[in-house]
Formats: C-alpha cells, sequence, structure tokens
C-alpha cells in the first residue's frame, strides 16, 4: 500500500483553526443556553424559582419542564442515560438538568442559570457502589451472555498443584475529551437541523427523529469534526435533544456547550469495577481453572455493564472457566463505553492474577503465558481468525531484554529508586459495523468520496485517501474526502474500534465498483477512461457490513476474531516516596492489516497514555454525603501529561484477517489502551515486592507497608 | 460569570484610590481571578487591571533580593542572581504550574491563589466553610487523603497550593504590601493564614491593600525546593519541602525548612531546625530523628497518616540534596 509516511488531508485546517468545530458553527440570532442541575443525587424537584433568572440581563426564556415537548421514551442505548432531562419530576442523578437558560450571550445564559432556585424533596442518603445489590444486567449494553461456563472450575480449583485467588478494582474514569460536547440546533419547519460533537452521525439521526417522533430524513446532523469522544459522544446525552426541544419551543436556533463540570456528569463515565480472578495451575504452569467474577457500578435507570470477562473466555487455555458479571445501580450519574472499554478493566484483573500466578510458581511471567497458549477459542471451541499474541510476546521480550531480569521482586535498584519490569498480555474484542460510501469520479479526473463518518482525530480521511489510492493507482492526494453529515452515506461510528476496517471495505468496494464501471485497470488514469466511455461524472456507493449471522456489535459467530498485544514496562519506584515513574516500555501488537502505519502508530501511543492514566493517575471520587463526582475540572482529575511518558517502542507484528473484512484490517484505537495498568501494576511488584490491586496506583499505597 | 466592569491603572495611588471602592479586585495575571469568576467564587463589581504598574522588577542590592508583585513567574524563575543565589526559589517557580501558566502569573498572583480543595472549587454550592461561613466542611467526610496533618480547624481541613509561598517561607522573606495610607511588611511565612475560626480570610492582606514587592534577605547558595507529586509535571505538590542548609566540613551548621501541602500555609520545622545543628548530613538516621522533633504537633486525619511519614522523608532529601 502506498501509505508510509501518509500524512492527514484535515491536517493544515486543524492547525489553523480553519477547520469547524460544533460550536463554532456561525448562526444568525442564536440563543447561548445554559443548563441549570440538579444539586441532589435523588428525590424529586419540589420548586423552582427562576423569577430572578427571567429579570436577568439578556435573557429570553428560562425553559422548565413544562415547557418542552414531551419526548418518546427510548432505552440506552443508543440513548447515554435512558431517562431524559425535563420529562419528570424525578431527579436521577446529581447533575442532571432541571431547567434550561436561553440568553442572548452565553455569560449571560451562565448568570441567569446561577440565580435559579431550586428546592427538593424525598431527598435521601446516596447509595454508593460497594452497598448495594449485585444484578443480572438487562440492557443493550451486555454482550453476550453475563454468565460462561466450561468444565469444572470448582474441581480445576481443587485439583490445582498452586491457585491464586485475588480481588481488583479499578477506578471511575472520565473521558475528558478536549472539545466539550456541543450542539447547535435549529428548526426549518418540521425539519431539525443539527450541528454536534458527535461520535455518530447516524446514530444522532436515528435517535432523534425517534425522540421527536421524525421520519429520520427530516433530521439533518452535521459534524465534520470532533474533538475528541473516547466513547463520551458515542450515545446520545442530553445535549441534543434539549437543544432541539429548547429550539422548538423559542424558535430561534440554540447553541447549547456543555461546561467542563458538565462533561463530568452528562456525557458517561467508566464505572468503577471490582473483580475476583481465581486460577489454579499444574506446577509446570499449566492452567487447570479460571474464574473471573465482575461487578462494575452503574446508574439507578441504567444497566450499564463493562463486559469485564469477556477475554477471560478466550485469552487461555483451560479445562475450565467460569465467568459471571453483575451490576450495582447506584446513586450517580450515567456510565458509558470509554476508549478500552470492557478488557480495559478486565484485563488489569486478569493479567495481574496471571502475574501472580507466575511468582507462585517461580515460572517467568512470559513464559508462563507462552505455556498457556490456546489453539482453538478455549471457551467456544471456534477457530481463531487471526491470533497472533506468541510474536507480540516474543518480540517485545527479545526488544525489552526481557531474558536479562532478575526474577526476584526488589532486586533491582538504582540509587533511591527500586526499578520493576513487568509484563502483560493485550487482547480486544472485534466489533464491526456496516459502513458506506460514495466515490465519484469528475471529468478532470478528481475523485470525491463521500461518508457520514466524523474526523475524530485517528486520521480516518487519510485513510480512505490510502484505500482509494491502493484501488484505483492513484495518488492520495488526488482524493478529496468530504464526511460527517447525515446527508452522506451512513458509517456507523468513530466508536468501537471499527471505523477503519468498516468503512475502508466500503471505500474500497465503491473504488473497485467505478473502475469495473468504466472497465479499467488499476493505474490507468481515470480521466481518460471517463472520456473514452462518453461519461462526464461518474459514481458508486460501496457499502460493507459484518456476515449475517454476526452477533451483538458485528462480533464473529464463525471465528475466535479478537486483537492482541504484549506490553513491557520498566519503572522506577523512589523507595521513600512511594512516586512511580515509568521509565521505559516496548509494546508489540498484533491487529490485522495495518493501514496506515503513521496513524497506527500514533493510535498506540495515545493508547498506551490512555492506559497509564488508568494505571497511575485517574480516579474520580463519589463525595458519600453529596453523592457528586467530587472534583469536575481537569486540574483534579489528573491525565497523563507528557512528562510522565517515556519514548515508547511501539509497533506491530506482520498480521492479516481477511475473515474479518476484505481489507484484513481490525481496530488499533482501544487495544494500545490495554494491559498497560497490568504491565505497570506488575513492574511496581516487581519492583517493590508490593502487590497493588487497586487502581490507580497511589504513592500512600505503595509508600504504606503491605 | 457576572458582568463586571473593568478599568486599567497605571499610577500607584490611583490604584489604591480604586481599590478602596467595595466590590473592587486588581488582577494580574488572571490565571487565579479568571477561574473564581467562572465558577462564581467571586464576583467582583470592578476589575482593576495592574499590570501597568511600574512593578516588575527583580533587583539585588544591599543583600536584598527585591522582587516587584507584578514580575512574571518564568521571569524570575530566569533570572540569573535567582538562579545562582537562590536556587530554591527558582526551583519552586519551575516545578509549579505549566510553561504557559508560569509566562502569565505575577509573584503578587501566586500568594494570593487559594487552596485547591475540591469543595471549594466545585461548580455549585457545596458545603465548604471557605466559601459560605457556617456552610460547613465537606472535605472533612469525604475523601482526606490531600488534607492537611498541621494547623487544621474543625472548620476547614485545607491546604495551601503555593510552592512559592514555601521557598519564600524558608527564606525567610517578607511579603510587602500597600494600602492608601501605610506600608506593611509581613513574614512570608505568616502571609498565608490558618483557617482557626475564620476560615474566609485566606490571608492577611487587608481590602484596599496591593502587593507591591516580596523582599528575601541574603543569599542562599546551598538551597533545595523538592515537590513530591503522582503526575511528573502540571501537579500541585502532595508534599513539598524547601531546604536552605549551611554545612562545614559535612556536618549541618545551620537549616532553615518549609513544608508544603501539609498545612494553610508554609510550615516552618523550627523545632528540627534547632536539633539539626551538628548534625552529620551523610547519616540519614540521625537526620530522621533530629526531623520527629517538629512532628510530635502532627495532626493527621482519616485520610493521610502517609504525609506524616512522606513529609519527613522529604525533608531528609531535600536536605541533602540542598547540601549537595
Ligand atoms: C492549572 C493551574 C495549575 C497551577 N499549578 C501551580 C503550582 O503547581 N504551584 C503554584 O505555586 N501555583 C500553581 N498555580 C497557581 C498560579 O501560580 C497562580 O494562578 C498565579 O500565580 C496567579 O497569578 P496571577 O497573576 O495570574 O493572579 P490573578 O489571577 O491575576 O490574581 C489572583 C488573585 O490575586 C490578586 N492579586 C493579584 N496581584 C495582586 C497584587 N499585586 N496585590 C494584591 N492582590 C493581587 C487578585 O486580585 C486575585 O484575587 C496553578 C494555576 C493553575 C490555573
Ligand atoms: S477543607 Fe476548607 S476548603 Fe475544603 S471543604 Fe472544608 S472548608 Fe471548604
Amino acid at each position: 500500500m502506498t501509505t508510509e509516511g501518509l500524512v492527514r488531508p484535515d491536517g493544515p485546517a486543524k492547525l489553523t483553526g480553519a477547520a469547524r468545530y460544533a460550536a463554532d458553527v456561525p448562526a444568525e440570532s442564536a440563543l447561548a443556553a445554559a443548563l441549570v442541575s440538579a444539586t441532589v443525587p435523588n428525590g424529586r424537584l419540589a420548586e423552582l424559582d427562576a423569577a430572578e433568572a427571567r429579570d436577568c440581563p439578556g435573557v429570553a426564556a428560562v425553559l422548565t419542564r413544562a415547557d418542552l415537548p414531551t419526548l418518546a421514551e427510548l432505552p440506552s442505548p443508543p440513548l447515554g442515560y435512558p431517562a431524559l432531562p425535563l420529562q419528570a419530576e424525578e431527579i436521577h442523578y446529581e447533575g442532571e438538568p432541571i431547567a434550561i437558560v436561553l440568553a442572548e450571550t452565553l455569560e449571560q445564559a451562565q448568570y441567569a442559570a446561577s440565580r435559579v432556585r431550586a428546592t427538593y424533596t424525598g431527598v435521601r442518603e446516596p447509595i454508593a457502589f460497594g452497598e448495594a445489590e449485585d444484578v443480572v444486567p438487562h440492557s443493550g449494553h451486555v454482550l453476550g451472555g453475563t454468565d460462561e461456563e466450561k468444565g469444572d472450575a470448582g474441581a480445576g480449583l481443587a485439583e490445582a498443584h498452586v491457585t491464586v485467588t485475588a480481588t481488583y478494582t479499578t477506578a471511575d474514569r472520565h473521558h475528558s475529551p478536549i472539545e466539550p460536547s456541543a450542539t447547535l440546533a435549529w428548526w426549518e419547519g418540521e425539519q431539525l437541523v443539527l450541528h454536534s460533537s458527535v461520535q455518530s452521525v447516524a446514530v444522532a439521526q436515528q435517535t432523534m427523529a425517534a425522540l421527536f417522533s421524525l421520519p429520520p430524513e427530516h433530521v439533518r446532523v452535521v459534524c465534520p469534526f470532533t474533538g475528541g469522544g473516547f466513547g463520551a459522544k458515542g450515545y446520545v446525552w442530553p445535549h441534543l435533544p434539549l437543544a432541539a426541544a429548547a429550539a422548538k419551543v423559542s424558535g430561534r436556533p440554540v447553541r447549547l456547550v456543555m461546561t467542563r463540570a458538565q462533561m463530568f456528569t452528562l456525557s458517561g463515565h467508566q464505572p468503577a469495577t471490582r473483580q475476583t480472578v481465581s486460577l489454579g495451575a499444574t506446577r509446570d504452569g499449566r492452567l487447570t481453572a479460571l474464574r473471573h467474577d465482575s461487578v462494575n457500578a452503574s446508574g439507578r435507570a441504567v444497566d450499564y455493564l463493562e463486559n469485564t470477562t469477556h477475554s477471560s473466555t478466550w485469552l487461555y487455555a483451560s479445562p475450565a472457566i467460569e465467568t459471571r458479571m453483575r451490576v450495582q445501580r447506584v446513586d450517580r450519574p450515567g456510565p458509558t463505553p470509554m476508549r478500552a472499554p470492557h478488557e480495559g478493566p478486565g484485563m488489569f484483573a486478569l493479567e495481574s492474577a496471571m502475574d501472580e500466578l507466575a511468582y507462585e510458581l517461580g515460572i517467568d511471567p512470559v513464559e508462563l503465558r507462552l505455556r498457556n497458549e490456546p489453539d482453538v477459542d478455549p471457551m467456544t471451541g471456534l477457530p481463531f481468525s487471526s491470533r497472533r499474541l506468541v510474536e507480540c510476546l516474543r518480540e517485545g521480550a527479545e526488544r525489552f531484554g526481557w531474558a536479562e531480569r532478575s526474577p526476584e521482586p526488589r532486586s533491582m535498584r538504582e540509587g533511591n529508586d527500586l526499578v520493576g519490569w513487568g509484563v502483560a498480555a493485550a487482547t480486544m474484542d472485534t466489533f464491526r459495523a456496516p459502513s458506506s460510501a460514495k466515490v465519484r469520479i469528475g471529468a478532470d479526473g478528481r475523485i470525491v468520496v463521500e461518508t457520514g463518518m466524523q474526523e475524530i482525530g485517528t486520521g480516518l480521511p487519510a485513510m480512505v485517501q490510502a484505500v482509494v489510492a491502493e484501488t484505483l493507482g492513484c495518488d492520495p492526494g488526488d482524493v478529496e474526502v468530504r464526511h460527517g453529515d447525515s446527508g452522506f452515506p451512513p458509517h456507523a461510528g468513530t466508536m468501537g474500534s471499527m471505523s477503519a476496517m468498516g468503512l475502508g471495505s466500503a471505500v474500497q468496494a465503491a473504488a473497485r465498483e467505478v473502475l469495473a464501471k468504466l472497465d479499467g485497470r488499476q493505474g490507468q488514469p481515470l480521466a481518460g477512461l471517463l472520456a473514452e466511455s462518453g461519461l462526464t461524472e461518474l459514481e458508486a456507493e460501496g457499502r460493507w457490513s459484518p456476515e449475517e449471522d454476526a452477533l451483538a456489535a458485528g462480533r464473529s459467530a464463525r471465528y475466535s476474531m479478537h486483537t492482541y498485544g504484549a506490553i513491557f514496562a520498566e519503572v522506577r519506584v523512589d523507595a521513600d516516596f512511594g512516586v512511580v515513574r515509568l521509565s521505559r516500555a516496548v509494546t508489540r501488537y498484533a491487529a490485522g492489516r495495518i493501514l496506515n502505519p503513521l496513524a497506527a502508530h500514533s493510535q498506540l501511543t495515545g493508547g498506551f497514555a490512555w492506559g497509564y492514566g488508568q494505571a497511575l493517575l485517574e480516579h474520580s471520587d463519589v463525595d458519600p454525603v453529596l453523592g457528586r463526582f467530587v472534583s469536575k475540572n481537569l486540574a483534579g482529575y489528573l491525565l497523563p501529561a507528557n512528562a510522565d511518558l517515556p519514548d515508547l517502542d511501539a509497533a506491530f507484528v506482520e498480521d492479516d484477517d481477511r475473515f474479518a473484512n476484505p481489507l484484513g484490517a481490525k481496530g488499533i484505537g482501544e487495544l494500545g489502551a490495554v494491559g498497560v495498568a497490568a504491565a505497570i501494576a506488575n513492574a511496581v511488584f516487581h519492583a517493590t515486592g508490593r502487590r497493588v490491586r487497586n487502581l490507580p496506583i497511589r504513592l500512600a499505597t505503595v509508600l504504606s507497608e503491605p | 460569570m457576572r458582568t463586571f466592569d473593568y478599568t486599567r491603572v497605571r499610577g500607584l495611588e490611583e490604584t489604591l484610590a480604586a481599590l478602596g471602592e467595595p466590590g473592587t479586585q486588581p488582577i494580574a495575571g488572571g490565571t487565579e481571578l479568571v477561574n473564581w469568576l467562572k465558577e462564581g467564587i467571586e464576583e467582583p463589581r470592578r476589575l482593576v487591571d495592574i499590570n501597568r504598574l511600574p512593578l516588575r522588577d527583580v533587583g539585588f542590592a544591599d543583600g536584598v533580593l527585591r522582587i516587584g508583585a507584578l514580575a512574571r513567574m518564568s521571569d524570575v524563575a530566569a533570572d540569573e542572581i535567582v538562579a545562582a543565589r537562590f536556587p530554591v526559589l527558582a526551583q519552586s517557580l519551575l516545578l509549579a504550574a505549566s510553561a504557559q501558566l508560569r509566562n502569565m502569573a505575577s509573584i503578587g498572583g501566586n500568594l494570593m491563589q487559594r487552596t485547591r480543595c475540591p469543595y471549594f472549587r466545585a461548580d455549585t454550592a457545596v458545603p465548604c466553610n471557605k466559601r459560605a461561613e457556617g456552610s460547613g466542611c465537606s472535605a472533612l467526610h469525604g475523601d482526606t487523603g490531600a488534607a492537611a496533618i498541621f494547623g487544621w480547624s474543625d472548620r476547614c481541613v485545607a491546604t495551601h497550593p503555593s510552592d512559592l509561598a514555601v521557598a519564600l517561607a524558608a527564606l525567610d522573606a517578607v511579603v510587602v504590601v500597600r494600602g492608601e495610607r501605610s506600608e506593611r511588611r509581613i513574614p512570608a511565612s505568616e502571609f498565608i493564614r490558618l483557617p482557626g475560626d475564620e476560615p474566609l480570610r485566606h490571608n492577611e492582606l487587608r481590602a484596599g491593600e496591593l502587593i507591591t514587592a516580596v523582599e528575601v534577605p541574603g543569599g542562599a547558595e546551598r538551597s533545595y525546593y523538592l515537590k513530591v507529586r503522582e503526575r511528573a509535571s502540571y501537579e500541585f505538590a502532595v508534599v513539598s519541602v524547601a531546604a536552605v542548609v549551611r554545612a562545614e566540613g559535612g556536618t549541618l551548621t545551620g537549616v532553615r525548612l518549609a513544608l508544603g501541602g501539609v498545612a494553610h500555609r508554609p510550615w516552618r520545622l523550627t523545632a528540627a531546625e534547632s536539633a539539626l545543628v551538628g548534625v552529620d548530613l551523610g547519616d540519614t538516621t540521625a537526620l530522621r530523628s533530629a526531623l520527629a522533633a517538629s512532628f510530635t504537633e502532627a495532626r493527621p486525619l482519616a485520610g493521610n497518616e502517609y504525609k506524616v511519614t512522606l513529609a519527613q522523608r522529604a525533608a531528609v532529601r531535600a536536605i541533602q540534596e540542598a547540601a549537595a
């Protein structure tokens, strides 16, 4: 493929500020909206006093429940939280909008919003994660079964020579995209126009049509660029319906931009999990049983599930595997998938437990993983579509110099630093979804591709150029990519690490059809071919979707289809202060064919930083009395900074998965964030002899006596 | 944000007159104040932009380093005399905030910054005695991991976040403030106030007064600022230590120590400072036991016992680094 060093066509517009994001779209006579939020986590709204707010300068209206239309009821997904604000008196979570202030300027709207007084009744002490009952979740967030079983795990543990059982926790985390979610909405008669920061114009269009009981073609959603989402903009969150409803009521365009604080409550979060893993093994390190139980926090009215245990069913050969997932419905805003959902939290538990087992057995942790490499999917018996975990482990170990490791914990020291090495495997499920694109050739040979996809920072326009260039034999620079409008052929969404394969396959199909229609061959000048056929323009639409028998989220029913990786980390732990710093890391991944190495590499390093945050920094605490996330800003919620991250040796091993899609490509956006936390925690154990089972790893914990 | 008037002043007299009007506040770099306006922590009627006042100079004369209140953190850190003669000061500035913030942020504004307690910084009003007197202290029933171990009251357990203030306290610096009628000189270690019964009073500055300068006596060639934090940069200290030492032949002959992250003001370790004189720099055990003298009065809360250990270890390291 002609993609080596391919640069982003959208780069210059982004660097110069010419790229237009939802909140920047000009709209004459638009009103600025500000939300008034509930300050209690439950109970009911008793009274709302908006008199002072209505008198504030610039205020056009203060909208309360009585002013808004009743919207159709929809589940989550596609809604982020199934109970939409301003539809009932009940308060579902702290931060839930209870009124909308519309004013001429944003500052006026926000000031007036601060002058609305609310009183509540029936407010009780919030129920926190850990205090509620574990329940079986029922929602579209459950992918496959909550309980899976093969063989007799109890017997496998009983007959094992060595067992480990431990409980691990992961913290509440927030997506924190730089661009806060925003919607500019207006009505043209019965037509609704939405400029919104989303990860799927298709999901937004369909869902908004359903909520407002409109035919989908009456709703247009525009979003060429999204300033990061990481899952926070995948489903439909309140800014979309509230902006549309306010525009309808006021008769003017309404611009609603989330504040940073609102991003902590009104766009989902990755919920805390508590997971218990038991492993049994023979003395030579072969698993006899694997048990993985998990529970995560969810909201009172939503069963969001972190499908944490799935990877435990396919990663290691074991005659007995038993997994179970539950949720707790507690007082908090709704969670949602966040970069590396499911395997992100899940693999911390499994890969920490594997490390514990390796020490118990006295077997090198890389070797232990190699000894448990399965031939077929351990749970289903299905063949692997492609699986290169062994190559990742071997190549990574080689590059890292793993053979030099001294196995004893606390055996490497440099000055004040205890040095430790850790390894973990990574794996991610392969989600797939339909996509489509139009390829048009003009008389001058110019090529235009249209797709509903929005550029979210991952470099998809360059990928589209690369696929067209490869198929038609033209230069990537000859291809103009137009994207992010529900009027273009639909793309399922830039989420779930599924865009490159779906969109790439659709674009490839469209480009091939163009060539077929012209009876041409790859590399022939298109303008000439067009003229020979007596045409001035030619277009073709290409589509791709997973096989018909594919499972929920496009997972394969025929193959065990996943991506893999191996993470090697070196940490330095200050022996006096307990501060953990990462000094070096090598990562290797197998994720099908890599379409654009430059962009793919940046996904790996970005993913690693994401995992680093999970490992060492990110935690959001829910106040036990107020039932609110304590710190709703980025000075109080720490994300990794450049200084935290050393140079990473990140690369792919050769892979190609033709069972996944015609391109042979799979998802890479989330894989890079998986396994990092376990590798770092394992390295901290090696450095200090202190096993940290709760994320993030804090200096107070490392400092304290075990 | 409430709308406010904005005026720019050039002279000191004009400024002091303007500050005498109720509801008026000065704005320098704006890196703190603008946050307060957005969160509703402050709602001034009028902002007086003091950036044109001639208070930006950094100079050393008659054995005293004088830093104008409007000098930028980055300029002070880069000043040759500061870097050579007061390393602890330069380091405390360079380890603070981010490069962009340091370019804007002034020395006076730095001392005026307020606690980072998340309840104080909340987007909506939650019980916090530093926001609304008598509303309660949310931090006390929540996570006390970041709270103070010294000098807190049952009204407020927050810490003060300024790194600069900690260095200035160890240097025995003085904060020079001007009111309409007179000038006052306040020791840097006392400028920021412990909460006591008046958590709303963050510092000693009175209404209508302006910080004009900070004065630092002598030199402190052997000094060091140690900042312990989980994120490698752009984070406030969990615990920090400013150490200024004198030593002869490997033995300490004089030590000045101030801690950050442990109280709502820089915490001088006066008892330890005396106990440390005569201690051998290489003898970590002896350094530790001398330091313990200042920690008998520590009152950790449920979640921050670790700070007692951490602060003592950090102090040992800072002393050794300062002497190195
Ligand atoms: C994200 C972030 C991270 C930070 N990290 C750190 C850190 O790690 N360490 C650290 O020490 N600091 C840190 N800071 C704080 C930063 O140093 C201060 O915000 C800055 O120094 C304030 O200076 P300013 O000139 O911008 O003040 P302004 O915002 O202009 O003013 C702040 C207050 O001081 C008053 N004021 C300003 N000048 C005077 C004067 N001459 N006399 C009387 N009153 C005055 C104003 O009226 C206002 O009340 C951080 C800040 C941010 C936003
Ligand atoms: S510790 Fe102080 S600042 Fe924090 S909530 Fe309590 S009173 Fe407010």
